[in-house]
């Protein structure tokens, strides 16, 4: 810039100006963009969550979310981002009914997210659905695809731990019928719900004592605690 | 003769100079989510956004903004578009959105975009710019569909997740994998330049003809 200027060029200062006009007006078309349709966004994400989270636990028609604080699981309208949480499951009565646990881990290919449900009372898994995956289409997608597999989730036993069979050799409560052809996928999701189950099983309280339901749900933001 | 004009200049972009079949741009987007029909539509469709728009600004202010920045400004121009279509398709078809991920902010980097801003948008009337933009966006969707179509039905035996043939198919999942890509991208160019050599020696032959009976 210190060299003598062409002619023709223009200033400095009309370059800067004018990327800056040009960054300024981008900016507020993106938080235009950004504000208008982030409440759709939210509540597609919030819809989303709720249908699993009916899915993996048969009869529940409400939740909250729960987080471990101080030794204890507690209702937390809005919990802080990154921080582990679990949701409450209750019929209409308010009764409650299950946890559904979300649980990531690798899979064949990339991370595979998914949720569970799970009846302390019975130490029962009751449901699975894959949340997020990038399995192999045709082989490993099976692991949402395939009825049967995600079948076998619905009345599975999880103590001491839950065990991926060949396929065809399921003897006990506790062992799932792997796929064929994608056996890396399906010990995976196996593998998932064991780690979450073995790291969440001490913070559940006694069976009959869970948190109750709190009054209403994401209207009331009143920070119990 | 103006009109012609417009018109040629949206017609070349769907066939004679293509943006995937003649000029081979844009080829990330091309082979990472053409696995089904839908994906590779909603991809064109977003470039398409983003093309348009793009070319529009660029070519209105093409002699406000200085020459010595101009590839910034044309970069902020395009980042914006997609940084809008992002959230549209998060807000309305979340689903389509989670299946094309990181491939809808990286439409910034193609560079069929970014070609059309510095090769024909900076230099022409709004009008023609337009024009041109229309045109290679629709060549470039129409690319990606019939890559996604190929694959979608070799792959899965359907379209647009409809099932075409019987219980009895057994789908060939090469295709909806990378290499389906590759291959079909491969014949679909052999394809494309056999039928222009074609078309050149008969044209060649015409010529001939003409001159001898002459």
């Amino acid at each position: 810039m210190n060299a003598p200027a062409a002619t023709a060029s223009p200033s400095s200062l009309r370059l800067v100006m004018t990327l800056a006009i040009a960054g300024l007006l981008s900016g507020i078309a993106i938080i235009g963009i950004y504000e208008s349709t982030l409440p759709t966004i939210t509540a597609n994400k919030a819809r989303e969550l709720r249908e699993a989270v009916f899915k993996v636990l048969p009869g529940v028609t409400q939740m909250q979310a729960l987080v471990y604080r101080d030794d204890a699981l507690v209702v937390v309208p809005e919990p802080d981002k990154d921080e582990p949480v679990v949701y409450g499951g209750y019929d209409d009565a308010g009764q409650f009914i299950g946890y559904a646990v979300p649980a990531a881990g690798p899979g064949f290919q990339d991370t595979i997210a998914l949720l569970y449900g799970y009846q302390p009372a019975e130490q029962r898994v009751v449901g699975m659905e894959v949340l997020e995956s990038r399995e192999t289409p045709g082989l490993g997608d099976k692991i949402y695809k395939d009825m049967d597999f995600v079948g076998e989730f619905k009345a599975l036993t999880i103590e001491p731990e839950i065990v991926a069979v060949k396929k065809g050799t399921k003897t006990a409560d506790n062992q799932v019928d792997a796929i064929t052809g994608a056996t890396i996928s399906a010990k995976a999701v196996v593998r998932i719900i064991n780690e979450a189950h073995a790291e969440w099983s001490d913070r559940y309280p006694a069976p009959g004592s869970e948190p109750g339901l709190e009054a209403s749900e994401p209207a009331d933001t009143g920070g119990e605690q | 003769m103006k009109e012609n004009l417009s018109r040629e200049e949206f017609l070349k972009g769907i066939w004679r100079d293509n943006p995937v079949f003649a000029q081979v741009l844009g080829m990330c987007p091309m082979l990472a989510v053409t696995n089904s029909a839908i994906n590779a539509v909603a991809m064109g469709m977003a470039t398409f956004f983003v093309l348009v728009g793009s070319s529009f600004l660029v070519s209105t202010f093409r002699n406000v903004i200085p020459k010595q920045v101009r590839i910034s400004c044309f970069i902020i121009i395009i980042a914006t578009f997609v940084t809008i279509a992002d959230y549209t398709l998060l807000a309305l078809v979340p689903k389509v959105h989670k299946e094309l991920g990181a491939f809808i902010p990286l439409i910034v980097a193609n560079c069929l975009i970014l070609g059309r801003q510095e090769a024909f948008a900076s230099r022409y009337p709004t009008k023609l710019a337009v024009m041109d933009a229309l045109g290679m966006a629709t060549g470039f969707v129409v690319a990606l569909f019939s890559l996604g179509a190929v694959r979608e039905i070799l792959g899965d035996g359907a379209l647009f997740g409809i099932k075409l043939f019987g219980e009895n198919f057994e789908p060939w999942i090469i295709m909806i994998l990378p290499p389906g890509g590759f291959l079909t991208l491969g014949v679909i160019l052999l394809f494309f330049n056999w039928f222009q050599q074609k078309k050149d020696e008969f044209l060649a032959d015409v010529a001939d003809a003409e001159r001898g009976s002459r």
